[in-house]
């Protein structure tokens, strides 16, 4: 990904003058580093693990990565528009779920078309709700995402009579095949990755949002749409969020209604991880998949080296790793804004 | 809206009406909730019920507690049920050396994750969402690593009997629990570094101009949201007769959020309702009881919850003038 001319200026111009120097050169360094970091790291880890195990460059491992959490990698997707907005979206992990039993009803009861139309359709409308409280009635994107991580849930477990009914995807709809094997769901998920790059760096959308969160005053100024744009953020998010359920359903066969549950958080993690920073204005589509696949190798390293010790340990690995991750990210950042 | 509504909304002066629903409409929505569910069900009202839902919102407010000075200098703690599942698996380590010696060294556990996330916040600047979102991640793998992955059932009399006894009808739980808000509410209203805690909720840059001792302040508030969540953790394992920290404390920061929030304290910082948190944890248990008593199935219980939080919310917001 290019430099984009696109971008708005969120960052101070670059002193020239020869007394800035050694502040610019190391203003430039951390912001390097702040971009470019999760795929320093990750290109350590794979190169450090390949040498180390025997298993790990196999085919079967490197699929196994690829193929098994793919569509969840989605959520990460429409969380960095948001939380380059400033804001963030606690309810991609109920929408997951809720996407994905929404599709499987739609092709239990209707056929392919509306098992694909129903989820994105509750998707955007969830999103719309959301990004109107958040843009309109101003309140707190914590809190708005927060209630509606709970009314997800609820609509979800009405629609599954507490999950006493579970919806099953026809074996012969042609739906199914969006979730076979590996290369299929790892191809959706890279289109469309590309694609939420593209709109991020070269379209007047992508550089309204950067702006928003590098100054929404500033932004407002300027005359940008800033509450159609936010409003738009939560409906990609939550969007995106419902259609990697409905990916996921046609790979599993049906909705599952205790899925997604904490993901939120692993996308909000890998955002993070991949440079975006949470305050808004700075962060890439790229960085984020970085930030997916970092996640995404140390759970398998853990699972390889440390399996005896469970799920437990790859928790406590990921929350220590999230804030020495953390803690970087705004040292640089200070060095960024320094004098 | 038509110039009429306007002249009506002008009568009524509209600032004075949200301010009076910020300061006191969870009373008011907890007595008409109270005379609803009591008109609705006899039973309601019985000693039994009531002590049921005394038992079930101790917890929750101990919590939510720690959270309201939290959130006061507009931070928000969600590692609190990590807290809670790390003294869950804390306490029956120590249980052989009696329930108050291990209680202790859960809330020293409690305190230290409180030091933790109070210095990253404080020190290193980092939003209080993401520091306390790492250690709500990292502490719940903690906690199962001690604990071994399984629940373990608690037999130790003297921590079953701070989960379950009653003093005067009431549990004892309810009691400790009353007796902190009350001294919450104290120290709020009544000490400096209450005074300071809101000030600097309110300005963090003035009041760190104004020499207090913002990051000590910090630091502290985070400590007490860590005791107090580690001591919920041991009335729930108390309560339970069981130790489970895989289970125990999940969605609690949610909901001890809520109880703040619907309290009418503002996610905005610079005022805390201690009074209100109060109310808004009994408020949000009664509906979910109530709901749930009258056949409602959860998933509209999460429905409505929802709802009301946002209501809550979008009520207790400082009016922009635009």
């Amino acid at each position: 990904m290019s430099p984009s001319a696109l971008r708005p200026a969120t960052l101070p111009p670059r002193p020239t003058s020869g007394a800035a120097q050694p502040a610019a050169l190391r203003e430039r360094l951390a912001s390097q580093v702040q971009r470019r970091g999760a795929l320093a790291v990750l290109v350590l880890m794979v190169a450090v693990a390949s040498a180390t195990s025997p298993t790990f460059p196999t085919w079967s491992n490197i699929s196994g990565i690829l193929g098994s959490n793919a569509f969840v990698w989605l959520l990460a997707l429409g969380m960095t528009f948001v939380i380059l907005t400033g804001g963030i979206d606690l309810s991609v992990g109920s929408m997951y779920a809720l996407g994905g039993v929404v599709a499987a009803y739609g092709a239990h009861t209707g056929g392919t078309w509306s098992a694909v139309a129903l989820p994105l359709v509750t998707g955007a409308v969830w999103g719309a709700v959301q990004g109107l409280l958040v843009a309109r009635a101003r309140m707190a994107p914590f809190i708005v995402t927060l209630a509606g991580l709970l009314g997800a849930r609820g609509l979800l477990q009405a629609l599954t009579n507490e999950g006493a009914t579970t919806y099953l995807v026809p074996a012969g709809s042609a739906f199914r095949h969006l979730g076979e094997g590996t290369w299929v769901p790892v191809l959706i998920v890279a289109v469309l990755f590309a694609l939420g790059a593209l709109l991020l760096t070269r379209t007047r959308f992508g550089a309204t949002v950067t702006a928003i969160g590098g100054n929404e005053n500033a932004a407002s100024l300027m005359g940008l749409p800033v509450a159609r744009t936010k409003v738009l953020v939560y409906v990609l998010s939550a969007t995106t969020a419902a259609a990697a359920g409905a990916l996921g359903s046609a790979r599993l066969g049906s909705g599952v209604t205790t899925i997604g549950v904490g993901y939120e958080l692993t996308a909000i993690a890998s955002v993070v991880i991949g440079g975006t920073l949470l305050t808004g204005g700075s962060g890439s589509v790229g960085g984020t998949v970085s930030g997916v696949l970092v996640l995404a190798v140390i759970h398998n390293l853990i699972d390889h080296y440390f399996s005896q010790y469970g799920s437990a340990f790859t928790d406590t690995v990921n929350g220590a790793f999230l804030a020495v991750v953390v803690l970087a990210q705004t040292l640089l950042s200070r060095a960024r804004q320094a004098d | 809206m038509t110039p009429t509504t306007w002249a009506a909304a002008d009568l009524l002066d509209r600032g004075r009406v949200t301010r009076l629903l910020q300061a006191y409409g969870v009373y008011a929505a907890l007595v008409v909730l109270f005379a609803v569910a009591a008109a609705l069900d006899s039973s309601f009202l019985s000693a039994g019920n009531v002590r049921i839902q005394l038992f079930q919102v101790a917890p929750t407010l101990m919590v939510a507690l720690g959270m309201a000075l939290v959130i006061g200098t507009e931070g928000v703690d969600l590692s609190v049920g990590a807290v809670i599942a790390l003294a869950a698996s804390v306490v029956p380590l120590y249980l052989g050396y009696g329930a108050p010696l291990a209680v202790l060294l859960a809330l020293l556990a409690g305190a230290v994750c409180g030091a933790v996330g109070g210095t990253m916040v404080a020190f290193a600047r980092i939003q209080p969402i993401v520091a306390t979102l790492s250690l709500m991640i990292g502490l719940r793998g903690v906690a199962e690593l001690i604990n071994g992955n399984s629940a373990k059932p608690v037999t130790d009399s003297g921590l079953l009997s701070l989960g379950a006894d009653q003093v005067a009808g009431v549990p004892v739980m309810a009691w400790i629990t009353a007796v902190c808000a009350v001294l919450t509410a104290l120290l709020v209203r009544r000490t400096t570094f209450g005074r300071q805690l809101v000030a600097i909720g309110d300005n963090r840059q003035a009041s760190k101009l104004a020499g207090l001792p913002v990051r000590r302040v910090l630091v502290t508030v985070y400590v007490l949201s860590g005791v107090l969540a580690a001591f919920a953790g041991a009335m729930i394992v108390g309560h339970g007769a069981e130790a489970d920290p895989a289970n125990q404390g999940l969605n609690m920061e949610l909901n001890a959020i809520t109880a703040v929030v619907v309290g009418g304290t503002p996610l905005t910082g610079g005022r805390i309702r201690v009074l209100g948190t109060v109310a808004g944890a009994l408020f949000m248990q009664l509906i979910t009881a109530v709901l749930t008593q009258h056949d409602v199935h959860t998933s509209y219980t999460q429905l409505v919850e929802a709802a009301i939080i946002c209501f809550a919310v979008y009520a207790s917001q400082e009016r922009r003038t635009r």
